[in-house]
């Protein structure tokens, strides 16, 4: 099977590519990116006026599946993953039961494969039931497809326990994602401490619940040569730490979420659900210095951190509201609206930072090798328009939740086409 | 949408002042049976307690009673919540009923603005969380002015545990609004230094004979060891350096009054010397709560 995609301005930031020309993929992988390939048996795309990227990759979803199917299913976050442009999402080990097993990681990848219009990689638990205690088996997750670990939302207060998993994890070679989060400072905590939180009486999660735990991880990734990647960093602290680490030449890595450089404390309404989540949003300093960490590359790449939840729950009171929000369906338009348009950094670097940089974080290599239009790597290419206006209105996603601050916002520039080994997944109404 | 009274930051100074001289026409100076009004008659207020209250409650209750309202008191103890019913829900079902007003206690900060977005019947927040009390910080109010004649200007202590205290917060908006200098005192785990910056005129002091110089009014605070998940000072420290005594109001100046939303701990917060003395308003804050809560159904109500 052979698919052509025909004169769009073809970006691919791994081999420095930026120029109007064809992609070509044949068999589910890149054949090449040039002028002049034959178009006979093939099936044509004209990406006239479009920018042609590789395939978009998402390393911090929660499909919700196995367990909390009412909120998400692995069809519907992935059938949002592909409307937001990604062709690879990476989803948490926050199921029920955990992903802490071959047989859940098994089951996620199978039923992927039956469902999913995108790619799915699972993420393995650190600890048994990421209770934070006995470790999970991460050498048969590893085997049956998990590509990192993480005890995302209940990070491992033990060090001693954080350290043996990253001996573990470095054998494997897998990056151990952290959501860093001192769980005795956050302390039952709901917003960001600040003057607003103090005002609204609601129990403040200080930045310093994220510092110490980045500080920590980065002396345990020293000492234990792994990899470790710093979940959606929100602080200014946190950012400092990463860039210095980065400079020592420690091999840590973070990524930021589109809602955490969009949106700071003064966005959010009081006592409104779909502006919970961890971490919080902060302030407008802190999101301030997440900026100033992608612009200097102290920060490697985006993630959604896509958290359905659904109706019920967050329709509550704040304190009992579940943290989370919706994010596949909204990424590219915030990023190009914060990042590129706002001109603090490059279109080529913001496609980097969704492409060959998650690559490179969760390091996919031979017959998985992604993030580039490299002969040989999947087929995957995700066509967006870098201006349309379009308004995001929620109760339209695809996702089986609501939970979205941005419902309303209208954006330029977003996804066109989601193109999976060649195979068109989703393109956008009207195009 | 009715306007209820969520909380006093979002009110402007005139509204906060005409009803505190509504609320001075309900004063009761007579010594027979309270007098009836029937200005509300016909219409239904619903107390909506989640959390437990006496003198709240009660205080509600009598205002609307007085006004010729007829009122339906709920506690969360007897109500569907205790089975598990959502707030939405639990607050759609009484809607049906169709009640003219909402009065409504809850733990969570913020539980009657969630309510209020979702809901048309107008919401009167008798307390929520650690937010804000508006009806307590208009019947301090009027109990200063009562008492001393004027907000503007005067310096007024409030002492204990400012980050839990929804009257606090009420407070400190009420009286910042008038221009009054206020001073917060207490523990450090007990007051945030972000409390500093809430308003305008909001001074920070942990000592607590610093906080009482030059006051014209003191204002003690509950400690509130049911939202207190960890002891922020040990308890026999506590009354050491931030009870009330008789000692401490000698540096407050001649005139001070000394206020306390209640319910009191003697000698906790406060020495029974204090609370008993001739500069304790605890009982006009009470008496006042009535007058206070029936100017503000009256006005939810005939709007």
């Amino acid at each position: 099977m052979k698919t052509l995609i025909r004169n769009g301005r073809v970006i691919c930031p791994a081999s420095n590519h930026d120029a109007v020309s064809d992609v070509l993929i044949e068999d589910g992988r890149i054949v090449g990116v040039g002028s002049g390939f034959s178009a006979s048996g093939a099936t044509v795309i004209d990406a006239s006026g479009l920018i042609v990227a590789p395939g978009f990759i998402d390393i911090h979803v929660h499909l919700r599946e196995p367990g909390f199917e009412h909120a998400e299913t692995i069809e519907t976050g992935t059938r949002a993953a592909a409307a937001g442009g990604f062709t690879t999402v990476c989803c948490m080990p926050n199921t029920k039961p955990v992903n802490d097993s071959a047989m859940v990681t098994s089951y996620i990848v199978e039923t992927a494969s039956r469902v999913s219009p995108v790619r799915v990689c699972p993420i393995g638990a650190i600890t048994k039931g990421s209770e934070g205690e006995e470790l999970a088996s991460i050498g048969s997750m590893a085997d049956a497809g998990a590509v990192a670990i993480s005890d995302d939302g209940r990070p491992v207060m033990n060090s001693r326990v954080m350290r043996r998993a990253m001996e573990i994890a470095r054998a494997l070679n897998l990056p151990v994602i952290d959501h860093c989060e001192d769980l005795n400072l956050t302390a039952g905590g709901d917003m960001h401490e600040c003057v607003d939180s103090v005002n609204l009486g609601l129990r403040p999660i200080p930045s310093a619940s994220e510092d110490v735990m980045v500080a920590r991880d980065i002396i345990l990734a020293e000492l234990t040569g792994a990899r470790f990647h710093v979940a959606h960093i929100s602080t200014k602290n946190s950012v400092a730490m990463v860039g210095y680490a980065k400079q020592r030449g420690l091999r840590v890595t973070a990524e930021a979420t589109p809602h955490h450089i969009a949106l700071h404390t003064g966005h959010m309404k009081p006592y409104d659900s779909n502006y919970k989540m961890k971490p919080p949003l902060r302030c407008s300093t802190d999101v301030e210095a997440v900026l100033g960490g992608i612009a200097s590359g102290a920060i490697d790449c985006l993630a959604t951190d896509h958290a359905p939840h659904a109706g019920d729950d967050k329709m509550q009171e704040f304190e009992k509201c579940p943290f989370g929000i919706t994010g596949l369906e909204t990424a590219v338009g915030v990023s190009l609206e914060v990042l590129v348009h706002s001109g603090r950094i490059s279109l080529t670097k913001l496609i980097a930072m969704l492409t060959c940089e998650p690559a490179r974080v969760i390091g996919w290599k031979g017959g998985q090798a992604r993030g580039a239009l490299t002969p040989g790597y999947l087929g995957d290419v995700t066509v967006f328009h870098p201006e349309y206006p379009w308004t995001f209105d929620v109760a339209k996603s695809l996702s089986k939740s609501r939970n979205s601050p941005f419902s309303g916002r209208t954006f330029h520039g977003g996804p066109i086409m989601t193109i999976v080994g060649g195979e068109e997944k989703w393109r956008a109404p009207g195009f | 949408m009715g306007k209820g009274l969520l909380g006093i930051e979002p009110l402007e100074r005139p509204e906060i002042e005409q009803m505190l001289e509504r609320a001075r026409e309900f004063q009761y100076h007579g010594s027979g049976p309270l007098p009836k009004l029937n200005v509300c008659s016909g219409r239904l207020v619903v107390n909506m307690f989640f959390e437990n209250s006496t003198r709240t409650r009660s205080s509600f209750e009598i205002a609307a009673k007085r006004l010729g309202a007829d009122t339906l008191s709920i506690t969360a103890a007897g109500s569907s919540v205790s089975k598990g019913e959502s707030l939405v829900d639990t607050l759609n079902t009484l809607v049906a009923m169709h009640p003219s007003a909402i009065v409504m206690r809850h733990a969570a900060s913020g539980a009657p603005h969630f309510l209020s977005r979702h809901l048309m019947t107008p919401i009167i927040n008798a307390g929520d969380g650690t937010h804000e009390h508006p009806t307590q910080a208009l019947l301090d109010a009027r109990t200063i002015l009562d008492r001393l004649g004027k907000l503007d200007g005067l310096r007024v202590a409030i002492i204990g545990d400012i980050a839990h205290s929804r009257v606090a917060r009420s407070n400190i908006h009420l009286l910042s609004k008038f221009g009054a200098d206020l001073v917060l005192c207490g523990p450090p785990p007990l007051l945030p230094p972000q409390m500093a910056s809430i308003t305008n005129g909001v001074t920070l002091e942990y000592d607590i004979r610093k906080a009482v110089k030059d006051a014209d009014v003191v204002m003690m605070l509950r400690v509130q060891l049911e939202r207190i998940h960890e002891p922020a000072i040990p308890a026999g420290e506590y009354f050491r350096f931030y009870g009330l005594r008789l000692e401490h109001l000698e540096l407050a100046k001649p005139h001070a009054i000394v206020m306390h939303p209640g319910p009191i701990n003697r000698g906790r917060e406060i020495s029974s010397d204090v609370a008993d003395s001739q500069r304790s308003m605890i009982l006009n804050q009470v008496e006042n709560g009535v007058a206070v809560r029936m100017a503000v159904l009256e006005k939810v109500l005939l709007q």
